[in-house]
């Protein structure tokens, strides 16, 4: 029960900050590809920031997790083409429906029904990938 | 209370995701959006026609958790938090938009053009948001992350696989908001 209040209230507040920054706005996701404004970039520029410097706390002092185990961020599998691909796919998509997969949930919460169709697609999309999986260049 | 109505500035709203993955982090987990749509296909039972669906999707209920909880910080946020002054994007932008047949923000977080109810009544509209959920479906897992798994954990993590796929979601963005885009809303 705890651990679903700690998740939840994590997850709140993301759904809040996204929402309040307007990261979830596809007029603001349309606005960052167009080079008209830089709040986009100044928001994911000071999320990595803060990141590196969290991380490198954690890593220089040992930091223990909640549950006193050491913290080991496990590092991303090595390989190129998965990501330049994968990448280009989801840049496509993230511009056209101005939405990541973070905003799609968070703007359905916020009642914008058709949001759906996005979602159906996404799952859609993540279907297909795992069918093709073994024809793909990773 | 204008801070609470106004558009929350960009050093404030990184700070605050980067806590978030720096706060999962210390819970022992990591910040990833994209996975629940895997654990959502797996709970739908795909994992018996697809192997890649086979997995424990138990063991992802707390980022669903975080999900639900977005969820509810969506519905908090524009029901209770939001004013007309939102969404104040470059009147560049805005002309730019009027030209496409893309209606004006004046507070609205996405423009009815694209996601009113009406454009139920369109299958080309449709067509859009389908289209645009079958990419991010498929790049995110293709790539491995979205932007909370790459741009923000990978990049923080300063993981070179993850400046990658973020390259890459630039140069596919930057296609489709300058070359596809017109092509299609026109």
């Amino acid at each position: 029960m705890k651990n679903i209040v700690k998740y939840l209230l994590v997850g709140f507040i993301f759904g809040i900050v996204l929402t309040k920054s307007e990261a979830v706005s596809w007029y603001r996701i349309y606005e960052m590809f167009h080079f008209q404004s830089f709040h986009m970039y100044g928001i994911i520029s000071v999320a990595i920031l803060t990141g590196i410097i969290g991380i490198q706390i954690i890593k220089r002092n040992n930091i223990k997790d909640i549950k006193g185990e050491s913290i080991e961020i496990p590092d991303k599998e090595k390989g190129s083409a998965r990501y330049w691909i994968g990448g280009l796919f989801f840049g496509l998509g993230w511009a056209l429906v101005g939405s990541c997969p973070g905003p799609i949930f968070i703007l359905l919460g916020a009642g914008f029904w058709t949001v759906l169709l996005v979602l159906f697609g996404a799952l859609v999309g993540t279907y297909l990938y795992g069918l093709l999986k073994s024809k793909l260049p990773h | 209370m204008n801070v609470i109505f106004q558009t929350w500035s960009w050093y404030i709203s990184g700070f605050l995701i980067g806590m978030i993955m720096l706060c999962l982090i210390y819970f022992g987990k990591s910040f990833g959006m994209s996975s629940n749509l895997r654990s959502l296909c797996s709970m739908a039972g795909l994992g018996k026609r697809v192997a890649f669906f086979d997995f424990d999707w138990k063991a992802q209920r707390w980022n669903l958790v975080v999900v639900l909880g977005a969820m509810l910080g969506g519905f908090v946020a524009v029901h209770f938090m939001s004013d007309a002054s939102n969404v104040a994007i470059n009147p560049q932008t805005i002309s730019q938009l009027a030209a496409l047949g893309i209606d004006a923000p004046n507070g609205k977080l996405v423009p009815d053009a694209l996601f009113g109810n009406s454009i139920l009544e369109s299958p080309k509209s449709i067509f859009i948001l389908l289209i645009g959920g079958i990419l991010i479906g498929f790049g995110s897992r293709y790539a491995g992350g979205c932007t909370s798994g790459h741009a923000i954990s990978g990049l923080s993590n300063l993981q070179i696989p993850s400046l990658k796929a973020v390259i890459g979601f630039f140069i596919g963005g930057l296609i489709m908001a300058h070359l596809l885009l017109p092509l299609i809303v026109k």
